[in-house]
């Protein structure tokens, strides 16, 4: 860990000098173009270059402030770093790149690799990648860059059924295919998976972030059956992108020493991700959907739900672009977001009626972007959570205003 | 660009001033079951929050679940501390034989346990067993004020053999007390054995002797005062989870009582509307007090927010012979099946607020409305059902307005 500490603070010594010395520090833009698609993300990023330095450092950070309240109750003004990310790549060959992303979580509470992986271009349809991988299931989970959003708050769809940033070691994969407007592109890797955790926890819910507190889960597999994780999307440059992904493997340990103690039980995960930019208004709207199956014993409580549901809907309007401030190019956009998720999908055998627990929010909100790579946002979050029998919602609201930008 | 300063900071202030007004606001005191007592000292509300996530605390089993249970954590049950569901229900089960009790404690018993850690054997009920007590969860509240009270103010309203001829016979459970028991001076001894007041049976002396057996035998975790883990007789597998006992300390448990004592009594709503009013008379008239007595006083308290206090539970926390349609021929300390202690009535009106929207009354919630509730009382409160079914339509509804009230 302090190696990893040392390393990175060295790099950033190293942007700072670029920061002086234009000439020998280069910045490579990200490249926009309608061709790239959510699993571009990784390498989709603005990177700095230096001299013939054969390694490219880039990184984004967030920052913000929130006031939430519940049902009358709040803990007053609060300030938070949720995350610093440093990005590495370096192009070892032609066609062999590698790529690192090391996340500080919450001020360095955690620090966690997230990405670090080798991709070696056999052919633009065959490429391999091995390491660290992010699991291609939906979008936001490959695409999450703070930068890139204009909601504080990632969506808790994406975060909580799909346990954004979920990264594991494995091998895999992908490949592209353009023709005239379109390009088709899939991933397909195996990976570590899943532990029992996601049904035995302090979050009395199915809760597949569960499993991200095992450390253990970059060393071994929890019980030696792969995560598959393929993803197929279509681009067409004009329209938009529309993903589906599959995520599923075995979360229990059905066998212990070569004995068998359980039958093996699944978890499965399937999403849409799609979005699209309405060309006159350049109004974009982009969404995901994802369910969740889990195969939890029967004889367990009915706090842990074996079909979970949810997804959101971003739309953002520029309604400004032009100089802002002395800001070249600057962009003010009203944004709104929708989401809902439902840890619990079934009804209770007793009473034959719905089992509730879950959350619907609102979140309108206005974005400002001096640049393309940078994002002040204030974001008005309004939601409604309902326990597991339906009771009375408790409503939360919070205003959030901070900025993320890439550096 | 200092305008814009300007203006920037004179959003920022009036947003840090709306900031109050776009806030959910908070419910009425008389809308939620939380909250404390009034009168307690800062440490003691500082106490009562711990106590409170010691509450909602789900155990897992790296915490010590199980490893057979019947729900996770007391708040699972104890929804908002409101009352339960069906779904978290539980099951006591025994073998009856003439006057011969036995709990099949070495056939898993008291209580089933249906659920178990993963990779662990469930219970199901033994074939021995041919009695079955289901309940499903009280609201918890006021339970301070309860414990606060002497025995002599329980004992002046039983009648065991109907003396005063009014038909209603309430008695005391005399049980035995848990080898962690200490006799307070509200405490009167009959034969070794003390009154119980809590429980649907009144089958526990004291808050603790609930919340021991409640840790143990619904959540599987055992304390220093009980420090013996469950397993499944069933399984063939004689050992517990892997956890080291006990699995809570004596503070954990002191914490979760001290939490149930100074949550404060339901509070009333619409009590001035004049159908809540008429309703109160007519639950007296038709002689429902008899054993729904609205008023107590406590005695003194080593919690001086608890000592002599004035409070309305409507309950006499007696034991009555409640006809057959209520018997479940499970009997507790020395309730007999038919025998159920009254329940308090106070939080009634906020029972669907926990129970999903629809109210689940009776012991194992078999009742949706009030009016299924009093069809059901039979035994001693049968003439009272008689009464109730001699009111007119308005009268009962204003009888529901004012059950609803509480
Ligand atoms: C499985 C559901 C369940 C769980 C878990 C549970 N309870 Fe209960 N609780 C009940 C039921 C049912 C009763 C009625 C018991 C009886 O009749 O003996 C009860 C009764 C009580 C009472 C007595 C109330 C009264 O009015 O007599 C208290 C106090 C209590 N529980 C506290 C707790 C605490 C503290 C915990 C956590 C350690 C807990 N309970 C966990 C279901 C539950
Ligand atoms: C003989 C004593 C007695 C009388 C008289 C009596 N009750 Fe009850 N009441 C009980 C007992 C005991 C229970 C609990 C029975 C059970 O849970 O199976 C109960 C339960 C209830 C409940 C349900 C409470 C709950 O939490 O589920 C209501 C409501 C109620 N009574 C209202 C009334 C009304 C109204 C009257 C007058 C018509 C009345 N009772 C008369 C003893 C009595």
């Amino acid at each position: 860990m302090k190696i990893l500490l040392t390393v990175t603070l060295f790099l950033l010594s190293l942007k700072t000098i670029g920061q002086t010395d234009s000439s020998f520090i280069k910045r490579t833009a990200a490249d926009t173009s309608k061709l790239k698609m959510n699993m571009d993300a990784v390498y989709n990023r603005p990177f700095l270059t230096m001299g013939k330095f054969p390694v490219a450092v880039g990184g984004y950070v967030e920052a913000n402030s929130s006031y939430f309240g519940t049902d009358g109750v709040t803990d007053g003004l609060s300030f938070q770093i949720p995350r610093l990310t440093i990005f590495l790549s370096s192009s070892i060959k032609k066609r062999i790149k590698f790529l690192s992303e090391i996340e500080f979580e919450e001020g360095g509470k955690e620090i966690g690799i997230e990405f670090a992986s080798m991709d070696i271009e056999l052919h633009p349809l065959l490429n391999l990648r091995g390491g660290v991988i992010m699991n291609p299931i939906g979008a936001f989970n490959q695409n999450h860059d703070g930068p890139k959003w204009e909601f504080i708050e990632r969506p808790f769809s994406a975060t909580t059924i799909i346990p954004a940033t979920w990264s594991n070691v494995g091998f895999g994969l992908f490949g592209k295919y353009a023709v005239n407007n379109f390009v088709w592109a899939y991933e397909a890797y195996l990976t570590n998976g899943f532990d029992d955790k996601i049904i035995s926890n302090p979050q009395n819910r199915t809760w597949l972030p569960a499993s991200k507190e095992n450390p253990e889960r970059f060393d071994e597999s929890f019980n030696g059956v792969p995560l598959v994780t393929t993803k197929t999307a279509l681009r067409h440059r004009k329209i938009g992108e529309i993903g589906v992904s599959w995520m599923g493997g075995v979360y229990n340990q059905f066998r212990v020493d070569g004995i068998v103690v359980d039958k093996q039980r699944r978890v499965d995960l399937f999403a849409i991700d799609l979005n699209t930019t309405i060309p006159k208004a350049k109004t974009y709207i982009n969404g995901e959907w994802v369910w969740a199956m889990v195969d939890v014993p029967d004889n367990y409580t009915k706090e842990y739900g074996s079909k979970l549901r949810g997804g959101f809907l971003d739309i953002v309007q520029p309604i400004l672009k032009r100089k802002i401030l002395g800001w070249e190019n600057s962009t003010l956009n009203l944004a709104f977001r929708t989401e809902y998720v439902d840890y619990n999908v079934g009804k209770f055998t007793e009473t034959e009626t719905n089992i509730a627990d879950h959350i619907f929010a609102v979140v309108p909100g206005i974005s400002f972007r001096p640049s393309a790579l940078t994002v002040i946002r204030f974001n008005y979050r309004y939601h409604w959570q309902t326990d597991l029998l339906g009771n009375p919602a408790a409503r939360t609201a919070g205003i959030q205003f901070g900025f993320s930008t890439y550096f | 660009m200092k305008k814009f300063t300007l203006v920037i900071l004179a959003g920022a202030l009036t947003l840090i001033t709306a900031c109050q007004k776009l806030m959910p606001p908070a419910p009425k005191d008389e809308d939620v079951l939380a909250g404390t007592i009034p009168g307690l000292t800062p440490e003691q509300e500082k106490e009562h929050l711990v106590g409170d996530a010691n509450f909602g605390k789900i155990f897992t089993k790296e915490d010590g679940l199980g490893p057979i249970f019947v729900q996770t954590s007391c708040a699972n049950c104890h929804i908002g501390n409101g009352k339960g569901h069906p779904s978290t229900g539980l099951t006591r089960f025994a073998n009856v034989n003439g006057t011969i009790i036995d709990n099949l404690l070495n056939k898993g018993g008291p209580q089933l346990q249906q659920h178990a850690i993963l990779g662990y054997l469930p219970e199901t009920l033994p074939t021995e067993a041919n009695v079955f007590s289901k309940r499903i969860a009280p609201a918890v509240m006021g339970l301070g004020y309860i414990a606060a009270l002497d025995d002599q103010s329980i004992l002046n309203n039983a009648d065991p053999n109907d003396l005063n001829g009014d038909g209603i016979s309430g008695r005391p459970n005399y049980v035995n007390p848990t080898n962690f028991f200490i006799p307070q001076p509200i405490h009167i001894p009959y034969n070794n054995q003390y009154i119980g007041r809590f429980g649907k049976k009144a089958e526990k002396i004291t808050i603790q002797d609930q919340v021991v057996f409640a840790l143990k035998q619904d959540i599987g975790i055992t304390s220093d005062f009980d420090t013996q883990d469950l397993f499944n007789y069933q399984s063939g597998v004689n050992t517990g989870d892997g956890v080291a006992d006990p699995e809570v300390s004596s503070n954990f448990v002191y914490g979760l009582v001290f939490y149930m004592r100074t949550l404060k009594a339901p509070a009333r709503r619409n009590i001035n509307n004049d159908d809540v009013v008429a309703g109160e008379n007519l639950f007296a008239k038709i002689g429902c007090t008899s054993c729904h007595i609205p008023s107590f006083t406590t005695a003194q308290s080593d919690i001086s927010a608890l000592s002599n206090k004035t409070f309305h539970p409507y309950s006499d926390f007696l034991l009555h012979d409640m006809g057959q349609l209520l018997d479940d021929s499970y009997p507790e300390g020395s309730a007999n099946g038919f025998e159920w202690r009254t329940p308090p009535l106070w939080g009634l009106g906020l029972a669907k607020d926990s129970q999903g929207g629809q109210m689940f009354l009776l012991h194992d919630g078999r009742a949706k409305t009030f009016d299924e509730v009093i069809s059901f009382h039979g035994g001693e409160a049968a003439s009272r059902r008689t009464a109730f079914n001699a009111l007119s339509q308005t009268e009962k509804n204003q009888l529901f307005k004012f059950l609803e009230s509480l």
